[in-house]
């Protein structure tokens, strides 16, 4: 870093400042925003509290299979916890967050004032919070005016014919049909947004070949969107439409097919994968490189490989359906589509290795989060492969191998680059920076509970022991694993708890970031930090990928490299 | 200071409109659900454990699709007149719109009430039922959610509240309507065509 020189104030500036306003000012003010900024918190916000939740149901999970025939709670509330658990993180929690991040940064980093339909935004996120609002209103009124409230219970990919009437009686799922129904409805307006923000409101010279490739990664995540969360709102209907007027869809009984809902639940399910790691993708492509002090290393393979990753996920979302017997010949297909996106995946790491390859790399705690992104997300690849292969699948599919496989992705990958990502972009949002001190005992502390649950997690399954149980005999032998794996829990609160703890601390008294802490070089770092409400005073123009690279770099500016 | 970020902007930075890109991922969304439907209603045809067939009951409901598919002509030509600026002539042609889409929607209401009370088919009666009703009532709702927006421009027309400068609304919520009718001959294929 020796040539390259931080910039030490924002580019340009025009706020004036202001009196203190009413805490009702304040309030007002939030909700009736429709700036991208503001919603983004808000969507990071609400994410952070139903991660807090999702991961006491989580907690009361391991608590009760830390031991054999453990009684802690009853089979019903288990059933429950497994349900909430996966639905929230799924729908409230990671695609949120995502949602979040995507809109306070993909504006600053095109060098547009704002997305380009603000008040769908906002509508987007209230709707998507009165759907996660109506999932736990289920511990109140799922079962209608008689008795407690229950919250469903049919697990998070809720197998027909057991959300029938007969099966589901009282309301509680009808809570998680709406719930996912109206989070879909604000996740496709969000994804239409920034599709056509990033179309449509690029500053002069954001040509496509320009853009960060974090906004490449969600344009393409947004497309799939339009795709995936399509079926599922239609899936959610012809539930809503067989519990409330006696619809057949997926009534046996009248000839309807339970394997359609599968079909259809999973045609949404796969690809609601890669929505949920491809914008984590994009955050570590942000992040290696700055952390590196070198360009991303092979940017035009790693846009065709997330388009190439985006269309080989519409093709793959039978592999979760091996066991329901489909054939040879769409067994094949669905292997060889499975196995096919390593191709693509491996491509990305490889390329991120590239970028770290010769770089004087900065170990800040952003940094180590993606480092440790990278292993983890090879082994939760190379799991998914050996489970692609259908007659391994046949063994394995249902056990607890598969929990271990897709929570490698979910908290190993996706987990691991969204806390990067908050120690990357914390100062630009709040103005200060996260302790590193404390960043670093997150990061120790949850790696260590990470492993310890996750890696022991595959070993029952392998030795036979199926998801979604409340209890199991002494005899089973799965005792000590599922012992090691419920005390890895320990550690990940520890962490999570140093995490929030720097959250609100740094919020308060951490340093001052000023707009550039990181020497990067996106548009979002050459803006105020936070930055003001228009972003920019006079829209920028780029000349190419990195635009402050060659703002501080005038004599040797990337625009002499590219293509 | 050859080549730094702030230069001069370029003059032939365009990119496409906001509406234009915006309507056109919806149309990618709203497929994606009527695609759903349409293989559920293929899925299940001829899987029906009770009566009635569609063959049964199913009359082809030619009046109505020709009103809905002229009404995609009559849009294009409001569009059209609202960009050369003739505001009455556009008033005219949306209120055909707004009349031949209401048409459809009356042909389908009568097509209903014959189904219920003289066929006594219902949504619960048999898979048929099931999804017959699911996939055109979903195609109605888009009809009606398209003549609600059509007869609000109406009226901002008749008020003299458009103008030129607003051609290009009109020609996405346009766009909407277009795919409201395509979807239609997608519906009308499968349902009354190949599925009788």
């Amino acid at each position: 870093m020796a040539d390259s020189i931080p910039l030490t104030g924002p580019i340009e500036l025009t706020s004036a400042p202001k009196a203190r306003p009413l805490t009702l000012e304040v309030l007002h003010d939030w909700v009736t925003t429709v700036d991208h900024k503001k919603i983004g918190l808000m969507y990071i916000g609400y994410a952070l509290v139903f991660l807090v939740i999702a991961g006491l149901e989580a907690i009361v999970m391991r608590l009760q299979l830390a031991v054999p025939e453990n009684s802690l709670v009853s089979p019903q509330v288990f059933n429950r916890m497994f349900t909430m658990h996966g639905t929230t993180m799924v729908f409230f929690v990671g695609m949120p967050i995502l949602f979040g991040f995507g809109n306070y940064v993909i504006p600053l980093m095109l060098g547009a004032r704002d997305m380009a339909f603000p008040r769908l935004n906002a509508f987007s996120f209230w709707i998507s919070a009165f759907g996660g609002l109506l999932l736990y209103f289920s511990f109140l009124g799922g079962d209608g005016l008689y008795g407690a409230g229950t919250a469903p219970d049919v697990g998070w990919f809720a197998y027909a014919p057991l959300t029938s009437r007969v099966f589901s009686p009282g309301h509680s799922t009808d809570y998680w049909t709406l719930g996912i129904f109206l989070s879909g409805i604000g996740s496709i307006g969000t994804a239409l947004n920034i599709v056509t923000t990033i179309i449509s409101m690029r500053c002069p010279g954001m040509k496509l070949s320009r853009m960060p490739l974090l906004v490449w990664l969600y344009f393409v995540t947004c497309c799939m969107v339009f795709i995936a969360v399509g079926p599922l709102t239609a899936a959610q209907i012809m539930l809503s439409i067989d519990r409330y007027l006696g619809g057949h869809f997926f009534d046996t009984q009248a000839g309807g097919s339970a394997v359609l809902w599968m079909h259809f639940f999973w045609i949404f399910g796969h690809p609601e994968v890669y929505i949920l790691v491809l914008p984590a993708f994009g955050f570590a492509n942000e992040i290696i490189p700055v952390f590196s002090r070198k360009a991303i290393f092979g940017y035009p393979a790693m846009v065709a490989a997330t388009v190439a990753i985006g269309f080989i996920s519409l093709s793959v979302w039978a592999h979760h359906m091996f066991t329901v017997g489909l054939g040879p010949g769409a067994n094949s297909f669905f292997t060889l589509a499975t196995m096919i996106i390593a191709v693509p995946t491996g491509i990305k790491i490889f390329n991120w290795i590239g970028t770290l390859w010769g770089g004087n790399i900065h170990f800040t705690v952003a940094m180590m989060f993606c480092v440790a992104f990278l292993f983890q997300f090879l082994i939760a690849g190379l799991t998914g492969i050996m489970l692609s292969a259908s007659p391994f699948d046949w063994q394995l599919s249902g056990s607890y191998f598969v929990v271990a496989h897709f929570h490698y992705v979910l908290v190993g990958a996706i987990l691991f680059t969204i806390f990067a990502a908050f120690y990357y972009w914390f100062p630009k949002m709040s103005g200060r920076l996260l302790s590193e001190t404390l960043g670093k005992w997150h990061f120790w502390l949850f790696l260590i509970g990470f492993h310890l649950t996750f890696d022991f997690m595959h070993v029952p399954g392998v030795l036979g022991m199926p998801r979604r149980i409340y209890t199991y005999e002494l005899d089973r032998g799965w005792g000590m694993w599922n012992l090691i794996v419920s005390s890895g829990v320990i550690f990940q609160v520890l962490g999570i708890g140093c995490f929030v703890f720097n959250l609100l601390r740094s919020y308060f008294k951490g340093a001052i970031a000023g707009p550039d802490p990181w020497d990067a070089w996106t548009l979002e770092w050459s803006t105020d930090s936070p930055p003001p409400v228009y972003n920019f005073a006079s829209i920028p123009t780029v000349q190419s990928r990195r635009p402050l690279w060659d703002l501080k770099h005038p004599e040797d500016p990337d625009s002499n490299y590219e293509m | 200071m050859s080549t730094t970020t702030i230069t001069p902007r370029e003059p032939s930075w365009i990119l496409p409109s906001r509406g234009l890109v915006g309507v056109l991922c919806l149309i990618v969304a709203e497929s994606a659900v009527f695609i759903i439907f349409v293989v559920a209603y293929i899925f299940y045809l001829g899987k029906s454990l009770s009566g009635p067939s569609p063959r049964d009951v199913l009359d082809i409901p030619i009046v109505s699709t020709g009103c809905l598919l002229s009404s995609s002509f009559t849009v294009y030509l409001a569009v059209a007149a609202l960009r050369g600026n003739k505001v009455r002539l556009c008033s005219l042609w949306l209120a055909a719109t707004v009349l031949l889409g209401g048409i459809f929607l009356g042909g389908t209401a009568l097509e209903w009430r014959q189904l219920i009370y003289k066929d006594g088919l219902t949504i619960r009666t048999n898979l048929f039922g099931t999804t017959f009703y699911s996939l055109v009532g979903l195609h109605a709702t888009h009809v009606v959610v398209g003549l609600v927006m059509l007869s609000l421009a109406l009226v901002f027309a008749l008020r003299g509240r458009v103008s030129e400068a607003n051609a290009e609304r009109l020609d996405v919520l346009s766009l909407y309507w277009h795919f409201v009718d395509a979807v239609w001959v997608v519906v009308f294929t499968v349902v009354y065509v190949l599925g009788r």
